[in-house]
């Protein structure tokens, strides 16, 4: 936080003196010390639980229950004070300037929720008997204002230390967080209602799932992390029999993915496509090493072996319950646009789009990739090959997809590979569209 | 020879476990009672029971499994706990029966599964028995507590009712942990573990709701039974996706675990089939689930270092290698492993798989490389023939090995698993 813009330091100033005169230009009669220490104590602890959570809408701080809890039964005051108490959260890694305004954004959201309450007709104390279903539309305005007071604080901050651009602001992200904000504060209300009858019982009782609910999603997360990288260090173990492929799988995974991006595809079919580019060349395994790497023209039943290692990764693969799509992707990997591609000789549309995707992105790192046979190609040499081959051996929109997001985003080749002395290396690329595999008798294939 | 009269009583019994047997009459009976009970004094205040019934069908509709293939609904069991411990609704003071509560929560759950029978998934009948069990252990202490002068002590009622709650968590894992320690033949204290790490959560979840629907009536009146769930359906939904997850994550590994297989460098279901024998014999060892998962990762890849071998052994039998050889693929299948950055345990187990039991140095390999190593030994020699006398064979072999080779407790535990698995 040292090179923090001046603008930055004259906003954070601002919002945290508005939130100390909120706090001291008011009057503290009539308040509930008890209620307020507990659901301050309640705040710190929901705030100090480290969120590891990627995910936007997981990563909202359940802090917030405690503060609308306090927007009910005690009052603008009191939520400001409640809010005020993020400044000592328990994680060591958030900067004192962050804290403070923190803290100081946190009481201005509250306060303010507290007199929308108030305005709205909400009745500030213990709800009761009959303060059901009435007290429902004030809370929701509370929470509302809350919700927004706290984004628009947070935004403007982000923007003034250019952490996020002022145009072009990617909103599904912040719709997701202001969504599960909603939600986390809707608990609030849960734990006041009771509150009369339990006292702080209620938070405990209203928080406990929602803490175990946290370690489930966390754990969730951790395997998934576990499974992608288990993926990916078991495709390293298939390439690590040809020297020169090594890396094929990451980079074709990255590639297919930079497509289904540029072409907007959904997260989750992202999400799958590069699993799909990961396990495309899984079934390699089941062609024997001296037709990988024989180094001249291919007979017939070597050619075929060739063929069939899209059907022999789908044997693999095909039991993984969660890969569907991506299934059809690595089966027809090989199919080219004109119909004369293999396992099955599909065409055009008929290929799956999974499969269109990654057959680019597989047959561009072959090119600019060392083969024994020939030096790599520089990335522009691959993008004018990709483009001579486009509508007869690949989709033409993805080709151009491909090649914004390449040169946007940038591609990174494999190290030029020199294998050590006496090492055997395949003498021919199946993925290479630039030199077509020799096939006994019938000229040239791919 | 005596080994197939037990063998036999098992098959019979398969199905029928004792006590699973004693614990569904155990919940027939009781509501059996209780309907007759119910029946004959009539239902009190039939609008909430109605309203916690349609509760505890909704959450029986939506129950799960989660890992370790246990059936739970979360739902249900909080909206019968709370049922149990309803003090007030509204002004009105909540004075049904504690066999009211049994008829509801049994009328309830009835309900939520009929359309899971009609689609052909039966419950599984011990994991019903015990959902209709622990709200009657509740009620029949709870309700009673009620009408007694402890009602007026408002904290007292309050511990009260937290203590009825832990001691109806207890009772229902323990239950859990004694079927399930006859159901998988492990020791009841090991199951016990396993129960309390895999269901506690979700019990004290449970109990939490519970205890909060009975005390959230008091102000929002019945409903309160529509609000007051949303922290459990939030728990619900993330243990769903943990158990989504941990299900997929298994599926991946057995199934790429298959590419030694289509490489040709093992027989065919070799991977499978050894992780099955060694995950038996761990059972048998006494081994815990969270030990039996990793073992189980680790037989399903113990083989993938032979995938930087340049040619594969011929038949693919590591145990016909040479201890060089075996070390090498064992080295090489860790280095993997270890690529992972998550599964260091598997890789551990992995590189010690083809360590003699006898080391001159005297630190033996963790007991599941020693599990691995008699599992791949026996499964290289027998492969997938049926065939008794080979099998037997094996063993015997293997026997004679095992004061330098194999670990002989391990040997005895491959007798009782391939005796089981028969």
């Amino acid at each position: 936080m040292r090179g923090l813009p001046l603008a930055a330091w004259a906003y954070v100033c601002t919002v945290v003196a508005l939130g100390t005169s909120c706090i001291a230009l008011s009057s503290f009669d009539h308040m509930d010390w008890t209620t307020l220490a507990v659901l301050a104590v309640l705040s710190v602890i929901c705030e100090s639980v480290p969120a590891l959570l990627s995910s936007a809408s997981a990563r909202v701080s359940l802090s917030y229950s405690a503060g609308l809890a306090s927007v009910v039964l005690l009052g603008p005051v009191g939520a400001a004070l409640v809010g005020a108490s993020a400044v000592v959260t328990g994680r060591r890694d958030v900067a004192l300037v962050k804290r403070v305004f923190n803290g100081a954004q946190f009481a201005l959201s509250g306060y303010l929720a507290g007199v929308v309450y108030r305005v709205a007709g909400g009745t500030v104390g213990l709800p009761s008997n009959g303060s059901f279903p009435a007290i429902i539309p004030p809370y929701v305005a509370a929470l509302v204002t809350y919700v927004a007071v706290n984004l628009g604080l947070i935004a403007v901050i982000l923007v003034l230390v250019e952490q996020a651009p002022l145009w072009g602001f990617r909103w599904g992200p912040v719709g997701q967080l202001a969504s599960g904000q909603l939600a986390y504060g809707m608990f609030g209300l849960l734990i006041a209602a009771p509150w009369g009858v339990v006292g702080p019982f209620s938070a405990v009782l209203v928080l406990l799932p929602m803490f175990i609910a946290r370690w489930a999603l966390e754990q969730t997360q951790a395997q998934q992390e576990a499974q992608a990288a288990t993926i990916a260090a078991l495709c390293q173990a298939v390439e690590t029999k040809d020297y020169y492929t090594r890396g094929h799988s990451e980079r074709v995974s990255r590639g297919a993915a930079m497509i289904a991006r540029e072409i907007g595809m959904r997260p989750d079919r992202v999400g799958a496509v590069r699993y799909a580019g990961m396990l495309h060349d899984v079934g390699k395994l089941g062609v024997p090493t001296k037709v990988l790497q024989k180094s001249g023209a291919l007979t017939e039943e070597e050619f075929a072996a060739i063929q069939l290692h899209p059907m022999r990764g789908l044997e693999i693969v095909r039991d993984i319950g969660f890969l569907d799509e991506a299934l059809a992707g690595i089966m027809h990997h090989h199919e080219r646009m004109d119909g004369t591609g293999y396992p099955m000789g599909l065409a055009g549309s008929e290929i799956p789009e999974f499969a269109r995707v990654i057959s680019v992105a597989d047959a561009f790192d072959s090119m600019t990739s060392t083969r024994s046979y020939r030096p790599a190609m520089s990335l522009e040499a691959g993008m004018t090959e990709l483009r001579r081959c486009a509508g007869t051996h690949f989709d033409p929109a993805l080709v151009e997809a491909f090649v914004t997001a390449v040169e946007r985003d940038g591609w990174t080749r494999p190290d030029p590979v020199a294998p050590p002395e006496g090492e055997e290396t395949a003498q021919q690329d199946h993925d290479d569209p630039s030199v077509p595999l020799r096939v006994a008798g019938e000229g040239v294939r791919s | 020879m005596s080994a197939p009269a037990p063998a036999r009583r098992r098959t019979i019994g398969q199905a029928l476990d004792s006590a699973q047997l004693l614990l569904s009459a155990v919940a027939g009976l009781l509501v059996i009672g209780s309907v007759t009970q119910v029946a004959a004094v009539g239902v009190v205040d039939s609008r909430t029971a109605v309203l916690f019934g349609a509760l505890i069908a909704v959450g029986e509709l939506l129950r799960m499994n989660v890992p370790g293939n246990r059936e739970v609904a979360p739902i249900a069991s909080a909206g019968a706990l709370g049922y149990a411990l309803l003090l007030k609704v509204g002004a009105e003071s909540a004075a049904h029966s504690a066999f009211q509560v049994v008829t509801v929560t049994a009328c309830g759950t009835l309900a939520g599964a009929l359309p899971h029978i009609a689609v052909g998934r039966i419950p599984r009948l011990d994991a019903l028995a015990r959902r209709i069990i622990t709200p009657a252990v509740v009620a029949f202490i709870f309700r009673p507590v009620i009408d007694s002068s402890l009602r007026a002590h408002w904290p007292a009622l309050i511990t009260v009712m937290v203590l009825t709650v832990i001691l109806s968590c207890v009772v229902d894992v323990s239950v859990a942990a004694m079927i399930r320690a006859e159901a998988v033949r492990a020791r009841f204290g090991i199951a016990l573990g396993d129960e309390i790490q895999a269901m506690g959560p979700l019990c004290a979840a449970s109990g939490a709701t519970g205890m909060l629907l009975a005390v959230s009536t008091f102000v929002m009146g019945p409903a309160a039974l529509l609000v007051f769930t949303a922290p459990i359906l939030v728990t619900q939904v993330a243990f769903r996706r943990f158990a989504g997850i941990r299900a997929t994550y298994l599926q991946t590994v057995r199934a790429l675990s298959q590419v030694t297989e289509v490489g040709g460098y093992v027989e065919a279901g070799h991977s499978r089939r050894v992780s099955r024998l060694a995950v038996a014999m761990g059972r048998e060892l006494g081994m815990t689930e969270e030990e039996l998962l990793e073992l189980e990762y680790a037989a399903l890849m113990h083989d993938i270092g032979q995938l930087s071998l340049r040619d594969p052994i011929p038949g693919g039998a590591t145990v016909l290698a040479s201890p060089q050889e075996q070390r090498r693929i064992a080295e090489l299948g860790a280095g993997v492993i270890t690529k992972t950055g998550v599964l260091d345990e598997v890789a551990e187990i992995v590189r010690r798989q083809s360590d003699p039991y006898r080391v001159s140095d005297g630190s033996a390999p963790p007991l599941a490389s020693r599990v691995i190593k008699v599992a791949n030994a026996y499964d290289d020699l027998v492969g997938d023939s049926a065939d008794r006398d080979r099998s037997a064979a094996v063993l015997e072999r293997l026997r004679l090995d095992s004061a330098a080779e194999y670990d002989p407790t391990v040997i005895e535990a491959l007798g009782h698993a391939v005796d089981r698995m028969r």
